[in-house]
């Protein structure tokens, strides 16, 4: 067609490549191309898998088989039992007083590190001392704490010989508190590290500032430091508070089978091949998890630490 | 004079525990409700010496006394001085007003009473219409006058500024230096200013506390300082003086005594700047010494020189200052 328009072939090529070229070196079509790769991967191995969960959790399934259909059997089953409730309350219950004693030793560990260790060499060795436990895995750090724990570990046989208690505590292992133990142990760290992000890009003049405005080191913390850290309190809650809520090994080895939390009922469920029910329990708990945080997100702003 | 509002320094020391001096033995008295500016170099003491008087840096000899009382070992908060931070160091969550009424809010006042104050103080610096508004919101000259609003909260008797106008872009620095001046009149408490810069500190100090190496180099009215320099390092780092080695000792002369005349010394022309008033003239005489000279414009095109021209320098001796180092 170009020869008959009068062009040369070759000028119509570089026009075509030309052509090519702008589309390429547009700003918007760089930037999706830039933003293709992880849409893609995020779509394949996220959401995808996401919108099967939600389409299984529709299926419904007898003993033996699974059919393909669109019933809400699993959520009426699921919102009608009361085991339900009663596994969502402990899974909170685990979530809230995880939440609440990691916050506690996350931020006096991260305002220690940030604001009382003076040299950053220390800084630095104090800080790859708090991720020891991480070089480890998870199951092991967990199993570790049964022989400390048992009826004849480490720690009654101690409180037995020092004479502060007569008999075994039965409640060290297999019980709630140990559950919570393996939860803090575990993750800490997750809000130390955002924590003390946020507070070593404190500007240290704010605090002799307020030294010269007569606060004293409580008010300082209080006025200053603390509303300054909040991204960071946020950041770590957000990710203590999902991994909590969606842990099912650590609530089966550290209760000895003896406590239930959402992520148990699902591998439940998926050990007796229950997949739309594990699905639609999946679906309830997403659902769940994802109103906890916006609501987190709607009471700080954490775009600043991005 | 001495009145009862007097800052002194006795032999204040600042030894880091490397056994680095930052500050050594310097006294000086400091007279109530003037404006001193503490000028010198970048590591020269300066900074350490104004964060001892604020109680921000710990004092390793020496005693501080503020009003006849030492305030050696006090907390910043009860010396009766305020400090006004370098960045200016506002709480970024803080509102402006919230910012100034800091101080109250800590000593345990009520919001009301404390932003009514604070309200009063925003107002002396022109800024009542932001108290709602987030430092980050603010330019930096609005930035800086509510850093001076919330240090005056406190009533100083003195107020300390590090580097006030350093981040300031140099218009901006030229009018909040005659702001500076105007409180400080107004107020009449003394400001302790720390700058590097030589036209910062003659346009603002009534004083002038030139440091060098740890040491106060020499003290004394602006004009005095300048037109009589004690040392060979404040006749430089004054700037616009020459300093002269000749056979009967080392002399400061005012690089705008130096003249181009018919009679002098012969020196070269090496090079000429032109500064809009003046004509700024370096030329080499005999000894391999460089002379600037400031001459007048007018004078200067009326018989322009280019360098490599032989020229020859007059001055009158008695404008040569005898220097003790």
């Amino acid at each position: 067609m170009a020869k008959s328009l009068g062009y040369p072939k070759d000028i119509s090529a570089k026009m075509k490549g030309a052509g090519m070229e702008r589309f390429l070196k547009s700003p918007n079509i760089t930037g999706w191309l830039l933003a293709s790769p992880l849409a893609l991967v995020l779509a394949l191995f996220l959401i995808l898998p996401i919108i099967l969960i939600v389409v299984v959790s529709f299926w419904s399934a007898t003993e033996f088989s699974i059919v393909p259909d669109f019933s809400f059997e699993n959520y009426a089953f699921l919102f009608g039992s009361s085991v339900t409730y009663t596994v969502f309350l402990n899974t909170f219950k685990y979530a809230a007083i995880t939440w609440a004693i990691t916050l506690i030793l996350g931020f006096t560990i991260a305002y220690f590190l940030a604001f009382h260790v003076r040299s950053q060499t220390w800084q630095t060795a104090l800080f790859l001392l708090c991720t020891i436990p991480f070089w480890t895995s998870n199951i092991i750090r967990m199993i570790s704490w049964i022989p400390f724990l048992g009826r004849n570990g480490l720690a009654n046989e101690t409180l037995i010989s020092w004479g502060v208690i007569d008999a075994p505590l039965e409640w060290l292992l297999f019980s709630d508190f140990s559950v919570i133990l393996a939860f803090v142990h575990l993750y800490t760290l997750f809000m130390v590290v955002p924590i003390f992000n946020t507070m070593m890009r404190i500007d240290r003049s704010l605090l002799e500032a307020a030294t010269d405005a007569g606060a004293s080191g409580f008010q300082t913390l209080v006025n200053v430091i603390l509303p300054l850290t909040k991204p960071g309190i946020m950041i770590g809650s957000i990710f203590v508070v999902t991994l909590v809520m969606g842990d099912f090994i650590t609530v089966r080895f550290m209760s000895g089978s003896q406590s239930a939390n959402v992520g148990r009922l699902i591998s439940n469920d998926i050990a007796l091949l229950q997949y739309p029910s594990a699905a639609a329990t999946a679906v309830v708990l997403l659902g769940t998890v994802l109103m906890m945080i916006s609501a987190m997100l709607r009471l700080v702003d954490i775009r600043k630490e991005l | 004079m001495r009145t009862g509002h007097d800052l002194e320094l006795a032999a204040v020391t600042k030894r880091y525990a490397g056994g680095a001096v930052a500050v050594d033995a310097v006294s000086h008295l400091f007279p109530a409700g003037s404006y001193v500016c503490l000028l010198g170099p970048s590591g020269c003491g300066k900074s350490s010496t104004l964060r001892m008087i604020a109680g921000h840096e710990t004092v390793t000899a020496g005693n501080i006394l503020l009003s006849g009382k030492d305030v050696t070992t006090l907390p910043p908060a009860r010396r009766g001085t305020a400090m006004m931070f370098q960045n200016y160091a506002l709480f970024p969550h803080l509102s402006v007003i919230d910012n100034v009424a800091f101080s109250l809010k800590m000593k345990g006042v009520d919001t009301d009473t404390r932003r009514k104050r604070a309200s009063s103080l925003l107002e002396l610096v022109d800024m009542t219409a932001y108290g709602d508004r987030l430092p980050a919101q603010l330019s930096g000259g609005q930035q800086q006058r509510v850093a001076l609003a919330r240090a005056l909260i406190t009533d100083p008797q003195v107020l300390l500024l590090d580097e006030p106008l350093s981040a300031l872009d140099p218009f901006l620095r030229i009018r909040m230096r005659a702001e500076l001046k105007r409180l400080q009149r107004e107020l009449g408490i003394s400001f302790i200013h720390v700058t590097h810069g030589q036209d910062e500190a003659l346009a603002l100090a009534d004083q002038i506390v030139v440091m060098n190496k740890a040491r106060i180099e020499q003290a004394g009215a602006a004009r005095d300082v300048f037109n009589a320099p004690a040392t060979e390092f404040v006749a430089r780092f004054m700037g616009g003086h020459n300093v002269l080695a000749l056979p009967r000792g080392r002399f400061a002369l005012r690089a705008d005594a130096v003249r181009l005349g018919p009679e002098g010394t012969e020196a070269v022309v090496t090079g000429v700047e032109y500064q809009g008033a003046h004509v700024a003239m370096t030329a080499r005489i005999t000894g391999d010494q460089e002379i600037l000279a400031l001459i007048p414009e007018a004078q200067f095109f009326t018989d322009p020189k280019s360098p490599g021209n032989a020229v020859r320098l007059a001055w009158d001796d008695h404008l040569l200052h005898p220097l003790t180092q």
